[in-house]
């Protein structure tokens, strides 16, 4: 299944690619990341836990940037074992153009599933899929935009039931008023073209630094 | 209910009860996982997720290294180590052998299916040999995965020995293929049918289990294990595989919980833990998991086929004209190759006097499970495409279906039958069953219940089926002709103790229908005796002479056969201990009801002072007759049995929804003569469970890439009790079979052969007669599949009215 979607991104289009660039940012947008670096030039490694039907199972996997056009547009291809669970393959391609008040993030993406997640809960993962893909873009968009879409995440993130208990994702971001209030918290685009000067292992989104 | 033949308690004809169902009621049957050998360990198979592809990385020094971890075993280990033999080859039409890919206990190079085994862990727990699995890196690299037979010429090869995935191109009768064609071009109508032969899964309540052990003071294996025909697993894998010597290798089959054919085959699994045994020096268990069952037992079915039946203008059957596709799988399981040729081909005949008939079948490896005899195997898909065809063609004729079919039908003076198929029926009467049938389902009252359905707004059906099957399998020397390594002959010995009970040791392996019951009563009535005082011992190739097991309605059409030429040779041997104890001719001797008399006088002695006699040799004719009672036969049947029978289905569809109702199922069936009519009844329930089960509901569908999506009973879909009417099976009409001594047909397949055909006829029925004209839906009739049905046709019928 093909699964499409865009989301308006109140952002410069040259900070939205940085994010998209930066492997914390990723991190904390993919549901269930617990870990992820850089291994190589287009080339991420990283590690999941999530929950598809009945099956639990982390998994490790390689994530690349295939195709990549700066500032407008790549795919995102994972693939990530499971151990008995099976494994799991993936793909978005991302484009962004610039719109009015920002950016339009439009994606179009695909999984495929195998082994006991096939066996058990191949009957799901459309819907499982389509419920991965709006939860990563929900909350890239609040990453890129900063914390006053915060909101919006912390209610998806709490309906989701695989919570990412090592990440910096949704669930575990400060409530919206301690955010707002909070002075210290740098501009998104900032954050973002920090991370796009160095693509090293160091490196640490904003949110990453936010909770330290 | 079932009734007892002439009222009897015990013996043949009575409805004794299944002695085995105490301990299986009680939870005390002792099956392979139940069984646990001092210092076994525990054995895990990592299995590829992917369908087809190379594998590039196996690196296994993790999980050697892994907590509890025994060994660590790959295809590398097992050098030296034969692949899982096929025990049947068939000559394809151009007069080359089949395509005969290795199949290894493990992965070399390349995994086929989801589930082939790459590596085996061998732990002190079987949580440990799974954690250890979780360290293997194994990274396989995808090839498209061959799933559809239609296109699988053009995939990329599943082995490399059969470069367009063609195992074999079969024509069958060869002979009259011209005369075929001819036939159908000259005829005055043509039916022509496409239909599916579902795939679907075994789904025995147990699943498979084996337990390796090696004893290094006598150089001996035993393996335990979930099998059908132990003697047949001891043969294949000492033989092919292992090379053990026979009188090394013990093999064991224990209680087993249902087969259903799935348990005939030797597996990998099998020949792994007893090889290892020695390796590791320990016993080695393994137990499949429910979500291996899916990905590793043997699956059923998965034909598609084009049948053509020509009619004169009286509709006289002239011809049949068939083209199959059948699905191998990745692998040539043991007896795959035989299921869509000779007990598919020959069975084209069905009822019928049809006088020319070819078929021509095309198998294919696929990246799938592989595929062999389930329930059935064969003759559920050549019945299911002759009754469904024979149904349109009495529609487009508009004629009944049920006087089509007994106009056709081979008339009772006709019998011994030779078909145009190589087989030769021996006796029957298809009108019998079909009457019989017709009756208790009152066909009569249908019309009235139809309009009352209509007047509820629902679609009532009818639908019959008749059946043939080639059972009691099988003679030697035929199945020798057509392909098979192997004679089918059954081995039986009965041994009388001293003070007379008896104990018999079968070849034959139950495994559900009920042996140790049904085998008693027969020996117990040629003795006179109490069944008690029988006992039936099978699966165990130390204990019991060399038999080929259970498997084509064969167990009592064979095994009993011999077990009936044993208790002959024991009663002519005490009948001439009795004439010594008596002091009288044997010629005078009569043995009824227990007792050896002299013809025409009082003098009599009872079974019990005979059997001691023959032990305690003290007054016994010594010089002319050894001491003992003990008689091993083997008998070689001289033909297949041919139970045959007629059944009825009647259905109610919502239009609205397409679900189906199924209100009521008639068996009339032939089985021969019956020796329990409650097992009878028993094993015809379960069979048409099973048919049901693929006609409404289950069916193994695979996705593009190879990944089995029905492999859980969350997707799988098995019938319930309540999917099911209450059956009403009758075996009344018997023509006993006129070549083995208890005249018996075999009945564990029937249910599940007829059963289909009748469902999918009655549902036809039902569409048309509410005015949706469709022709045929394949299997599974699931509500969407009948919906979408309705809706194709739903412009034409609004257009009728």
């Amino acid at each position: 299944m093909e699964l499409t979607g865009e989301r308006m991104i109140a952002a410069e289009r040259a900070a939205v690619w940085a994010a998209l660039n930066d492997a914390d940012v990723l991190a904390s947008c993919i549901p269930g990341c617990e870990q992820m670096a850089w291994v190589g030039d287009n080339a991420l490694e990283a590690q999941v836990t999530q929950k598809v039907g009945p099956v639990k199972a982390k998994f490790k996997g390689a994530v690349s940037l295939q195709d990549v056009v700066v500032e407008e547009s790549y795919r995102l291809v994972g693939e990530g074992k499971g151990g008995a669970a099976g494994f799991a393959k993936g793909g978005a391609a991302v484009k962004l153009t610039d719109a009015e008040g920002g950016t339009l993030l439009s994606y179009t993406a695909e999984a495929k599933v195998g082994g006991k997640l096939a066996q058990l809960g191949s009957r799901l993962i459309d819907g499982f899929a389509r419920k991965m893909a709006d939860e990563f873009f929900d909350r890239f968009k609040s990453a890129v935009e900063g914390p006053q879409a915060a909101d919006d995440t912390a209610e998806n993130g709490a309906e989701a039931p695989a919570d990412a208990p090592a990440t910096v994702a949704a669930p575990q971001t400060p409530s919206p008023e301690t955010a707002t209030a909070e002075p210290e918290t740098p501009e998104p685009a900032t954050a973002a073209s920090e991370a796009s000067d160095d693509g090293g292992e160091q490196k640490k989104g904003w949110f990453g630094r936010l909770l330290g | 209910m079932a009734k007892d033949l002439d009222g009897k308690t015990q013996g043949i004809g009575a409805s004794s009860k299944r002695r085995e169902d105490a301990r299986f009621l009680m939870g005390r049957g002792k099956y392979t996982d139940d069984i646990n050998v001092v210092g076994q360990t525990h054995c895990h198979f990592l299995r590829s997720d992917i369908a087809h592809g190379r594998i590039v990385t196996l690196d296994v020094e993790a999980a050697r290294a892994a907590p509890g971890v025994v060994g660590v075993f790959t295809a590398a280990d097992l050098e030296g180590v034969g692949g899982v033999p096929c025990g049947w080859q068939v000559t394809d039409r151009h007069g080359a052998p089949m395509k005969e890919p290795k199949h290894p206990i493990l992965a070399e190079g390349k995994v086929r299916h989801v589930g082939d085994p790459v590596v085996a862990i061998i732990a002190e727990t079987p949580e440990q040999a799974r954690d250890a699995a979780e360290l293997i890196a194994l990274d396989i690299e995808e090839l498209p995965a061959v799933i559809d037979m239609a296109t699988a010429a053009q995939g990329p090869a599943v082995h490399d020995e059969a470069p367009d995935n063609l195992c074999f191109d079969w024509l069958f009768v060869a002979e009259n293929a011209e005369a075929v064609d001819r036939a159908i071009a000259e005829a005055a109508h043509v039916t022509k049918l496409e239909l599916v032969n579902n795939r679907v899964v075994a789904n025995p309540m147990e699943p498979r289990a084996a337990i390796g052990e090696y004893d290094l003071s006598r150089d001996e294996y035993t393996l335990t294990t979930t099998s059908q025909n132990p003697h047949v697993i001891r043969l294949l894998m000492g033989a092919f595989v292992l090379s053990i010597p026979e009188h090394k290798l013990r093999v064991v089959a224990p209680d087993v919980g249902g087969g259903f054919g799935s348990k005939i085959y030797h597996y990998a699994e099998e020949a792994f833990v007893t090889w290892a045994s020695a390796r590791v020096g320990r016993p080695v268990k393994w137990t499949a998991s429910r979500s291996e069952a899916f990905l590793s037992d043997a699956q059923g079915r998965d034909h598609v086929t084009t049948i053509e039946l020509a009619l004169d203008a009286e509709n006289n059957f002239t011809a049949i004209r068939c083209h199959t596709l059948a699905n191998l799988g990745a692998y040539l399981s043991t007896f795959a190759p035989c299921v869509p040729t000779w007990l598919h081909g020959t069975l084209l005949a069905g009822n019928y006097k049809t006088p020319l008939i070819t078929t021509n079948v095309k198998a294919v490896f696929t990246n799938t499970v592989p595929v062999d005899a389930y329930r059935g195997a064969g003759r559920p898909e050549a019945t299911y495409q002759l009754e469904r065809v024979i149904d349109k063609a009495a529609r487009e004729r508009g004629v009944d279906p049920a006087a089509l079919r007994r106009q056709n039908f081979i008339q009772p003076d006709q019998f011994p039958y030779q078909t145009p198929v190589a087989v030769q029926y021996d006796t029957g009467d298809y009108d019998a069953t079909l009457t019989k049938a017709l009756d208790l389902a009152d066909a009569a009252g249908f019309a009235a219940r139809r309009a009352e359905s209509a007047a509820r707004g629902k679609l009532r059906g009818f639908g019959i089926a008749s059946y043939i099957e080639a059972c009691g399998i099988a003679p030697s020397s035929l199945v020798g002709a057509l392909g098979a390594r192997a004679g089918l002959y059954e081995a039986a010995t009965v041994r009388v103790n001293p003070t007379g009970s008896v104990s018999v040791f079968t070849g034959s392996h139950s495994h559900g229908q009920g042996h140790e019951t049904t085998f008693a009563q027969v020996v117990a009535e040629m003795l006179g005796l109490d069944e008690g005082a029988v006992d039936i011992v099978h699966g165990d190739t130390a204990r019991v002479p060399f038999g080929m097991g259970t498997y084509g309605s064969r167990s009592l059409a064979v095994g009993g056969s011999a077990i009936v030429k044993s208790v002959d040779k024991i009663v002519a041997k005490a009948k001439k201990i009795a004439a010594h104890l008596m002091e009288a001719s044997e010629a005078d001797i009569v043995f009824d009801n227990g007792q050896f008399t002299v013809a025409g006088t009082d003098r009599a002695v009872a079974w019990g002072d005979v059997c001691l006699a023959a032990y305690v040799p003290h007054k016994y004719p010594i010089e002319s007759l050894e001491p003992g009672l003990e008689e091993t036969s083997f008998y070689d049947p001289a033909n297949f049995t041919y139970p045959a029978g007629a059944y009825v289905a009647e259905v109610e569809v919502d239009p609205e929804t397409g679900v189906i109702q199924v209100l009521g199922f008639t068996a009339a069936d032939d089985f021969g003569s019956v020796v329990n009519p409650m097992i009878v009844e028993g094993q015809v329930h379960g069979g048409l469970a099973q048919g049901l089960g693929q006609a409404l509901m289950e069916t193994a569908t695979y996705n593009a890439d190879g990944q089995l999506q029905a492999a859980s009973y969350m997707d799988y879909a098995m019938p319930r009790a309540g999917d099911l009417p209450m059956f009403t099976v009758d075996h009344s009409c018997v023509t006993p079979c006129t070549h083995n001594p208890l005249g018996v047909k075999g009945c564990g397949e029937a249910g599940a052969i007829g059963s289909p055909p009748a469902l999918v006829n009655a549902v036809i029925d039902a569409l048309h007669g509410g005015g949706y004209p469709v022709a045929h839906i394949d299997m599974p009739l699931t509500p969407q599949a009948v919906w979408q049905a309705i809706q194709a046709v739903r412009p034409a019928a609004a257009a009728a009215e």
